[in-house]
């Protein structure tokens, strides 16, 4: 799960690491408040969980509280990259000496954290990480363990930082590992992690990933989750814990099984079609998910055909074939219908589908194919 | 012979009054697994499947009593790390966990600690494993495969369902089918199980079914190119997904431009694997 700037920053304060002086907005008339309170010079930056808010005009600096009024009304109701921002973070202005990254991810391959730094900050990592590797220090943090000092040191030495700032950027890197370790989070990440003017240190842009797998053991966190960014389909899978990722073709498909249904989606693009969606409605498959799913998939304007592919196995495939008549009775879909059941008690639930006047299908391929076809009638 | 599991596997159910434990306990039961006891803490004492299976209070009791070596994992994932690290303790070795949504945070934590036992964890967020007419640990619907030379290894549920249904249907046989799980940090990786059957006399040919995420597939790569004589069949699901996105499962996303499906492909092709275009190719592609 995705977090706001201005929630990871707040998260990170928490845990020791100095950040600017600011506020959210929902309003221009509150963003004036703000930055006539702070005073001085202040920036306003959209909070919308997409990168590149910057050269979508949505990050504005302001020099008196009229300005930041002003901005922030422009920058209010902003549409960027699909979504629109809804709040602004008001935040002291800061007099930049030099950037620098520091972020905290998972290795998946050596199965534990590890946190980067590079001395170049304030540009995407990721830009970094494919051009010049060399500039970016690595230290793993071993999950019994945690962030050990003397790998704090070897990076402040590894990045050539003044020695004068080593003792707070000591603060701020146990305080990042901290925060991110007590989050549960995924990545945790200031950049740019700035050298003031004044000589301080202070992380001014901050990001933070969530794992969804332990949002239960963060109910503060669970109430920063901003729906806005999920699609709607995708905000009512997740209640009827279906998996739903929508993508922009013609056939929706309804699978048993992550793997099986990309797999019936990649064989569907191999046929000449084009996927709608990914959807999994996990194990067993009764009406009331079915009905869920089909709702789901036909709320979606491009579908011209659903493909249902359903493995049985403990959960028999006539079983199966009910729930999917009851669903069809209750939604009654006005897109063809293409229906492969396989595994235990195949035969059984084939039957009761053909029945009912939708198209069947043995193999995989042959499901395809006939999906394929009938989206290019429809 | 098979892998992992075979007639003499003597089987612990953690989890074992739970909806999800006691219904795939009795199908365990009923294809001939032989499982020697449960755990419930707080429900020691009382007996399951008509008397036939005694429910324990911790996994040490329940191991002294039943002599059992392996553990199968159906507690509720905020419990899964605990579950593991008993069993773990208990000295069970080999650790099945069927749970899905374990925090990344706890399986980091879960290997980096069992990995200086001799404790071998499978999953977790994985079906578990087969071996035909023997034994079957975990969730895999027994009636799906016959007993034969083919050593199956998969990230996921259904497609392998489905791949084993093809062997069959094609009167081809498994010696052990194990589900490695979906998750992005795990107990036993394609590496491990690969290095297995290229070891079991039974297994003549493997099928490997990967997935979009992380780096496996290409270090199974490497493995069969140096390290292999057994052929290799695989397929790869997720070629049209989008990056930035979970594909249902937790391990399943293209990140930072690793894990397309792509990448592993080539690196498969190369490493003399043939690579499906699609599951139901897969038998042929045995021979």
């Amino acid at each position: 799960m995705k977090i706001h700037e201005y929630q990871s920053k707040r998260i990170f304060a928490k845990y020791g690491v100095p950040i600017p002086n600011g506020n959210v907005a929902i309003t221009p008339k509150d963003a004036r408040d703000i930055a006539k309170d702070l005073g001085g010079r202040v920036i306003i930056k959209s909070q919308v969980l997409v990168g590149g808010r910057g050269k979508a005009g949505g990050v504005k600096l302001a020099n008196s509280p009229e300005e930041a009024e002003k901005y922030a009304a422009a920058i209010l109701g902003m549409d960027i990259k699909g979504l629109t921002v809804r709040k602004v973070l008001i935040d002291e202005a800061t007099n930049i000496k030099s950037e620098i990254y520091l972020g905290i991810t998972n290795d998946r391959a050596r199965r534990m954290p590890v946190m980067m730094v590079s001395a170049e900050g304030g540009v995407e990592i990721e830009e970094v990480a494919r051009k010049t590797p060399e500039k970016i220090i690595k230290a793993h943090i071993h999950p019994l363990l945690g962030l050990q000092g003397y790998q704090i040191r070897d990076i402040a030495a590894s990045i050539e930082l003044p020695r004068k700032h080593w003792k707070e950027f000591g603060v701020i890197a146990s305080g990042l590992w901290q925060a991110y370790n007590e989050s549960d989070a995924t990545l945790a990440e200031i950049n740019p992690l700035v050298i003031t003017d004044e000589d301080t240190l202070l992380a001014v842009d901050g990001k933070m990933l969530i794992d969804d797998s332990a949002i239960f053991r963060h109910p503060d966190i669970a109430e920063m989750r901003d729906i806005d960014v999920e699609a709607e389909a995708e905000t009512i899978a997740r209640e009827h814990d279906l998996s739903y990722i929508k993508l922009d073709g013609e056939i929706g498909c309804m699978v048993n099984g992550a793997g099986l249904a990309m797999t019936t989606m990649d064989i569907v693009k191999l046929f000449g079609g084009s996927p709608a969606n990914f959807l999994d409605i996990g194990g067993g498959a009764d009406a009331e998910k079915v009905g869920a799913a089909f709702r789901i998939i036909l709320s979606d304007p491009n579908v011209k055909v659903v493909l249902i592919n359903i493995f049985g196995g403990i959960t028999r495939c006539d079983e199966v074939a009910k729930g999917v008549l009851e669903a069809i009775d209750e939604v009654k879909p006005d897109v063809p219908m293409v229906v492969r059941l396989v595994g235990t008690n195949a035969e059984e639930g084939r039957k009761m589908i053909a029945e009912a006047d939708m198209i069947t299908a043995e193999t995989l391929a042959d499901a395809a194919k006939k999906a394929v076809a009938a989206s290019r009638e429809a | 012979m098979s892998i992992l599991i075979n007639k003499e596997t003597r089987l612990l159910v953690q989890g074992i009054t739970g909806n999800e434990g006691l219904f795939h306990t009795n199908q365990m039961v009923n294809y001939g697994t032989n499982v020697v006891g449960g755990v419930t803490p707080g429900k020691g004492g009382e007996w399951v499947l008509d008397g036939k299976v005694p429910v324990f209070d911790s996994v040490k009791i329940a191991a002294e009593v039943t002599g059992a070596n392996t553990s199968v994992i159906f507690v509720p994932a905020r419990f899964a790390a605990d579950a593991i690290f008993e069993a773990a303790d208990a000295g069970i070795e080999f650790i099945v966990c069927i749970t899905e949504g374990v925090p990344v945070k706890d399986m980091m934590r879960v290997r980096a600690y069992i990995d200086q036992l001799d404790t071998r964890l499978l999953g977790p967020n994985c079906p578990g494993l087969l071996t035909p007419g023997e034994a079957k640990v975990g969730i895999i619907p027994g009636n799906i495969a016959i007993p034969g030379n083919v050593g199956a290894v998969s990230r996921s549920g259904t497609l392998t369902y489905e791949v084993l249904y093809a062997l069959k249907q094609k009167g081809m046989g498994a010696s052990t089918c194990v589900g490695i799980g979906g998750d992005p940090v795990n107990g036993t990786n394609f590496v491990d199980v690969l290095a297995m059957f290229e070891e079991d006399p039974q297994t003549d040919k493997i099928v490997m079914l990967g997935e979009i995420g992380g780096t496996d597939e290409e270090m199974a790569a490497e493995f069969i190119a140096t390290r292999m004589t057994k052929p290799v069949a695989a397929f790869i699901a997720g070629q049209t997904a989008p990056p930035g996105k979970r594909m249902g499962h937790a391990g399943a996303i293209i990140q930072s431009g690793s894990g397309a499906a792509a990448d592993k492909i080539k690196a498969l092709e190369e490493a003399g694997v043939r690579v499906a275009k699609h599951p139901e190719e897969l038998p042929d592609l045995l021979g």
